[in-house]
């Protein structure tokens, strides 16, 4: 870990300031990504400053019926919010899918959706990797990509979004709150919020240094059976090798579906949530363009089936 | 790269801790994790580093009454918190219930996880007593103590003896047995 | 002591406290955190550096050059060693691992710097301030293209008996397969650690290792030291599943950094590190052919297994226990080793029969299948209480095999399983059940103890023996408490020390029976001296109470140690029983195992192990080993592989996240039944392995369980949800 300064901020508007002004400064707030990253220098940041003390770890009610998220609420927090768990049961579901118990606690909402790959090329700093050393090569591509992402890829990337919540997120048209480092808020879907790799792998969101999340938004509560399910190879505590977030409507015609563990970002079926259709067309919706490995296009018959079942559960639970 | 290429000496930063509710003042360089905080600084090496990326839960501490993975924080950004490890729990002579438990059910085999399952343990069956969901609570609006419930939320801990089974039939008990 | 005929009863048979269910000693430390592990030593003075490895980041070549300049200026560094300045060695002992003495590399992740620092976070940052490059030559690393160089071992030499060509293409039924496994990694939770002390002339070194001596004779003869110059201590290991039982470069560049800086240095290996750094178990190929009459007799059994290791390494052992489970009388059984420059190869929690098990076991599933018998019928038929091989002039020991099977088809529900693969459902999971035998060698190994009777009444047992987690501590107490008539609570049970009596160590399930007996023997010579100070015949007493007793006549122990400690030594010694018997632990698996129709996520439900195991020393520790066999084999069936990047030489997952082990959610209530067995020819105490037993065999029976429920044989471990997908009806 290369040595840095540390400041805890007092306010929003200061904790912006000293990040815009200096270049090799970083927000640290659960610190669980990025300490990983720093202990192996792949993050190297010579400032850190600590937004924990912000006020940002309150969830309030919008006045058009939809939550704000402060993007300092732990996953925890979120995840148990009655709110959450009555309204929006597929974002509680996904953030109880992901990490641990322990990790939960600390990581927050902002840092979620930031939390960078987990390509065991990015994790091995002598290795080759576009998305931590621009133009030095992508080693999944002909290497160990049974995790990686099947669609939204590029030659310099096959990196995956590792998030569960984001892909609920995604799938409730939620939206990313930023305060800009030069003055003013913005609010983005999480389409606008990620790029997708093309040939700037390392460029993985649109915010500019110095730019802070705020929160995130989510919409007033869709009604229809929530899912999340998530398939990994051990039970608990492993990134997903798919995962299907899903809001079905009850007649099961219609539903607001994403998906995680295919992509470098929350994917859905042709750009929105909303799709209707049997499972095999909205996963070839989905998947379409797809450039999987040898090692990853298992995914594709994987990610049907996995919309297969959960179909299935939405309407036997319609059904009741 | 640039600026990294050589590297200058971290000042060294001030912070109080209470660690099983005693006040510890450090003076360390601000790299130091919470973890490496209390085995290095404060002796206090019952705290267990088994992978210090957060990917085993050895290292479990409470930190103002929640479980965290010491290994990925900054000793520095808990001024003035109240920190709980496996020594404020209990004592050879003095243990708490599920150190007991533990003990009794064969809930361990090497003991290097140990640590972190009794720390994880404490806080999850006052988790589940707070309502709060797992993965694979049935009901998000009922959460009931239960061995699968119990496993799911124990799983950021690994055991490489597996003693799973005895560390689920020990939790069992002092939930049981109302000591927690 | 000798042991070299079958031993008659004798104090360990008394049943009062050995062999008794008892809670570890060592619980109320470990469950506190109070038991200190290599690095956790606090010493008199806390004046303790910090070392922190570099490893090359490429498997073969040379340094073409290392710059260490900038992290010798860096903040707190007090020492970098290089090859450029390391000290000589000149090592002699097998057991030595010379760090730094060139600039060849001939693994990913070997030793190529060592920086020493005021603290953890300085070494850290300056190990990675230094500019390294390489000359990178070709290696051999995938263990298919290479196997057909692979030549025949001493440690595993090819046998034959009978016409194995002529039987098996003339058998009635067959089956010809070849099963591969993956290169696998012990994944102990303590990385492996050292702190060196030099004081006075003598080294101490406290390190995380099974097999004491074996460190002590490595650690000594690579620093050129007298062993009488180097003490070794590892009381408490954090696991170790055979990746202890070698000397790696933590002990050595801590020691050699503490000489030359005069300040105590310890250094742990980070996670990512271990996986290439230090050993795993080889992939093999495994051909296996079976032939058999109408009826399931085996009458062709061939096993050939293909691994790979770096020059003068060692072959994964995987066809061994081919040679002695089951009949039949045309055999052909060999191992082929080839050279690879992977990361050294090493043990792994049953090295050979873990992994020669998940290929037979199944091939012995899919004869079953081609024979339409049950394969728990097909193994009894084809029970041998001889080693095959030799005959019935080399007898088994003990062998309650079949008793295993029955036991375990009775208590699981054995006959609810439907022979006809995917016929099961239960909502959207397909469920099958799965056996498989178990089946490890015993191995006994010398091992000593000093006993010593204090003054105020306890028992303290000193040995070099190590408890890795397997219960040693409270094993060699009760054998201790037993002998001397004391209550368990009476008995000191200091290990891992060489300043003790060499012990047998842990590895190879050995480490109860061998240390256990070294204990017994010393107890033994110190009764006969009690008896003596007692005035007693020591062919006539018993002790009990506290008391020795002779005919009417008691004497209390402390009476006759209040003017001074007694103490004795001796050691265990092992004759040529293990040649005259085949000796052997066996063991039956049922696993129950639920498929996703939709996912094909594979889950464990539920697991039976029954195990004949000789005399268990203390079914509760002995369950535990079970627990974590039978835990490792789902780990083995599922989940765990080192994926091998061939173009770099190296494992990729090389760290608890993408290396998977199994996780509290994956492990269902298992269950472990021991049958009732005393083995005269093991040891003066009658047992044989367990710990290894508990996973030998399980992940076949997993794999044949997931073959059952959804009617997909995979051959290629771990069975993942990708190699079934697909490939059975929704």
């Amino acid at each position: 870990m290369k040595s840095f300064t540390y400041e805890r901020a007092e306010t929003l508007e200061q904790a912006a300031g000293i990040v815009a002004a200096n270049a090799e400064a970083k927000f640290i707030a659960g610190g669980t990504n990025l300490l990983d990253l720093m202990k192996l220098e792949i993050e190297t940041p010579r400032h850190l400053v600590d937004i924990n003390h912000l006020g940002l770890d309150r969830i309030e009610e919008t006045e058009d019926g939809g939550l704000k998220i402060g993007a300092l609420v732990r996953n925890t927090d979120l995840a148990a919010d009655v709110r959450v768990r009555r309204d929006y049961a597929v974002l509680t579901r996904a953030l109880v899918a992901g990490a641990s118990g322990q990790l939960r606690n600390k990581a927050t909402t902002a840092g979620n959706l930031l939390q960078r790959s987990r390509c065991p090329y990015f994790y091995d700093p002598s290795k080759p990797c576009n998305k931590r050393d621009p133009g030095s090569g992508c080693s999944a591509l002909e290497g160990h990509s049974r995790t990686l992402a099947v669609v939204g890829t590029s030659d310099h990337c096959i990196s995956q979004h590792p998030s569960d919540m984001a892909v609920a997120l995604r799938a409730l048209d939620a939206r990313v709150n930023v305060m800009s480092a030069r003055g003013g808020e913005k609010s983005l879907t999480l389409d606008e919020f990620y790029r997708l790799p093309g040939e700037t792998p390392h460029i993985e969101t649109v915010l500019q240094h110095g730019d802070l999340i705020t929160g995130v938004t989510l919409p007033k509560p869709v009604k229809g059976v929530h899912f999340y399910r998530k398939v990994r190879d051990r039970a608990s505590y492993a990134f997903a090798l798919v995962s299907v977030a899903a809001v079905v409507d009850e007649d099961g015609r219609e539903g607001r579906y994403a998906f995680g563990g295919i992509a470098p970002r929350p994917w859905t079926a042709g750009g929105e949530a909303r799709a209707e259709g049997g499972a095999s067309v909205i996963a070839a919706r989905a998947l379409d363009g797809a450039r999987p490995t040898g090692e990853n296009v298992f995914k594709l018959p994987l990610l049907e089936r996995t919309l297969k079942a959960v179909l299935k559960d939405a309407a036997q639970t319609s059904g009741k | 790269m640039n600026s990294e290429d050589t590297a200058s000496a971290t000042p060294r930063m001030s912070v109080t801790l209470t660690v099983n509710g005693k006040d510890e003042h450090l003076t360390i360089d601000p790299r130091v994790t919470l973890l490496d905080a209390l085995r290095d600084h404060l002796g206090l090496t019952g705290t267990k580093k088994g992978c210090d990326h957060g990917q085993c839960g050895a290292c479990t501490v409470h930190v103002n009454g929640r479980r965290i993975n010491s290994c990925l924080t900054l000793a520095v950004m808990h001024e003035g918190e109240d920190v709980t490890t496996i020594e404020g729990l209990g004592t050879p002579e003095h243990m708490h219930a599920l150190q007991q438990a533990f003990v009794e059910r064969d809930a361990f085999q090497c003991g290097y996880c140990t640590p972190g399952q009794i720390c994880s343990a404490a806080a999850v069956i006052e988790e589940i007593e707070a309502g709060i969901p797992s993965h694979v609570t049935p009901d998000l609006g009922d959460v009931q103590f239960s061995d699968e419930e119990v496993r799911e939320r124990m799983s950021g801990n690994l055991c490489r003896c597996a003693a799973y089974p005895n560390i689920i039939a020990a939790i069992r008990d002092v939930r049981e047995g109302g000591k927690a | 002591m000798l042991f070299d005929k079958p031993s008659p009863p004798n104090p360990a048979d008394q049943g009062k406290i050995f062999g008794k269910p008892h809670p570890r000693i060592d619980g109320p430390k470990k469950v506190t955190g109070t038991a200190p592990y290599a690095y956790e030593y606090k010493l008199a003075e806390d004046n303790a550096v910090y070392g922190f490895l570099l490893g090359s980041s490429i498997a073969k070549g040379r340094i073409a050059s290392i710059d260490a300049s900038l992290a010798e200026k860096a903040p707190g560094v007090l020492l970098v060693l290089t090859h450029e300045n390391a000290p000589k060695h000149k090592p002699e002992n097998s057991r030595a691992a010379p760090q730094l003495q060139g600039p060849e590399i001939k693994q990913y992740e070997q030793a190529i710097a060592f920086v020493v620092a005021e603290t953890f976070e300085e070494a850290r940052a300056a190990a990675r301030l230094i500019r390294v490059t390489y000359r990178t030559e070709d290696g051999a690393f995938v263990l298919a293209d290479e196997k057909d160089k692979g030549k025949p071992t001493k440690t595993a030499p090819d046998t034959a008996t009978g016409n194995f060509d002529k039987a098996f293409a003339e058998a009635e039924v067959k089956v010809d397969v070849t099963y591969t496994t993956p290169d696998q990694s012990q994944s102990m939770m303590e990385p492996h650690a050292s702190m060196a002390v030099w004081e006075g002339g003598k080294l101490t070194v406290y390190t995380s290792h099974q097999v004491l001596h074996w460190a002590h004779a490595g650690i000594a003869d690579t620093l050129g030291l007298d062993e009488d110059k180097v003490r070794v201590v590892s009381a408490y290991i954090g696991g170790g599943f055979g990746s202890k039982l070698e000397v790696y470069s933590d002990p050595i560049l801590s020691s050699m950094a503490a000489i030359k800086l005069g300040r105590p240095v310890k250094t742990a290996l980070t996670r990512p590190q271990i996986y290439n750094h230090t050993t795993h178990r080889p992939a093999t190929i495994q051909h296996i052919q079976l032939g058999a009459d109408r009826d399931g007799r085996l009458t062709a059994v061939g096993h050939r297994t293909w691994s790979g290791d770096q020059e003068g390494g060692e072959p994964e052992t995987a066809s061994e226990q081919t040679k002695l489970l089951y009949g039949g009388e045309n055999r052909r059984v060999e191992t082929r080793l080839t050279v690879l420059d992977l990361p050294k190869g090493g043990s792994m929690r049953a090295p050979g029969e873990a992994v020669g098990m998940l290929a037979l076991e199944c091939a012995m599933d899919e004869l079953a299948e081609a024979l339409g018998m049950d394969p728990v019928d097909l193994r009894i038929v084809n029970d041998v209480q001889y080693d095959p091989e030799k005959g019935p002039e080399r007898p088994f020991s003990s062998r309650k095999f079949v008793e295993c099977l029955k036991t375990g088809a009775e208590t699981f529900g054995w006959s609810a399983r439907k022979s006809k693969p995917g016929s099961v459902r239960d909502g959207d999971w397909l469920v099958g059940m799965g056996v498989a035998s178990a089946f490890r060698k015993n191995i006994v190994q010398e091992s000593g103890a000093r006993v010593r009777l204090m003054p105020d009444g306890h028992l303290v047992i000193e040995t070099q023996q190590t408890d890795i987690g397997t219960g040693s501590y409270t094993m060699l107490g009760m054998i201790g408490a037993e002998m001397l008539g004391l209550p368990l609570d009476a008995v000191d049970v200091r290990l891992g020390d060489t300043d003790f009596p060499k012990a047998s160590g842990s590895g190879g399930s050995w480490g109860a029976n061998s240390a256990g007996s070294g204990v017994y023997y010393a107890c033994e010579a110190l009764r006969k001296e009690l008896a003596r100070k007692a005035g007693f015949n020591a062919e006539s007493v018993s002790f009990s109470d506290g008391r020795i007793i002779s005919g009417g006549n008691a004497v209390a122990l402390t009476d006759i140690v209040r003017t001074g400690a007694v103490e004795a030594s001796d050691k265990a010694e092992f004759g040529d029983l293990t040649e005259k018997y085949a000796q052997a632990s066996f063991g039956a698996h049922f696993a129950e195992v639920a498929v996703h129709a939709f996912t094909a996520e594979i889950r464990v439900r539920r697991m039976l192990s029954v195990c004949a195991a000789g005399r268990i020393f203390n079914p509760v520790t002995a369950r535990s080993q079970c627990l974590g066999g039978m835990t490792m084999g789902i780990g083995a069936a599922l989940m765990e592989e080192c994926v091998v990047d061939p173009r770099y030489g190296y494992f990729v997952n090389h760290d608890l996240a993408e290396y998977q082990v199994p996780v509290h959610a994956d492990i269902p209530d298992l269950d472990v039944i021991f049958l009732d067995e005393l083995d005269d020819q093991s040891s003066p105490l009658r047992g044989k392995g367990v710990g290894e037993l508990g996973i030998c065999g399980v992940g076949a029976s997993v794999a044949n369980a997931v073959y059952n429920a959804c009617g997909v044989r995979v051959r290629d471990y771990p069975v993942t949800l990708d190699k079934i997908i697909g490939r059975f009806d929704l």
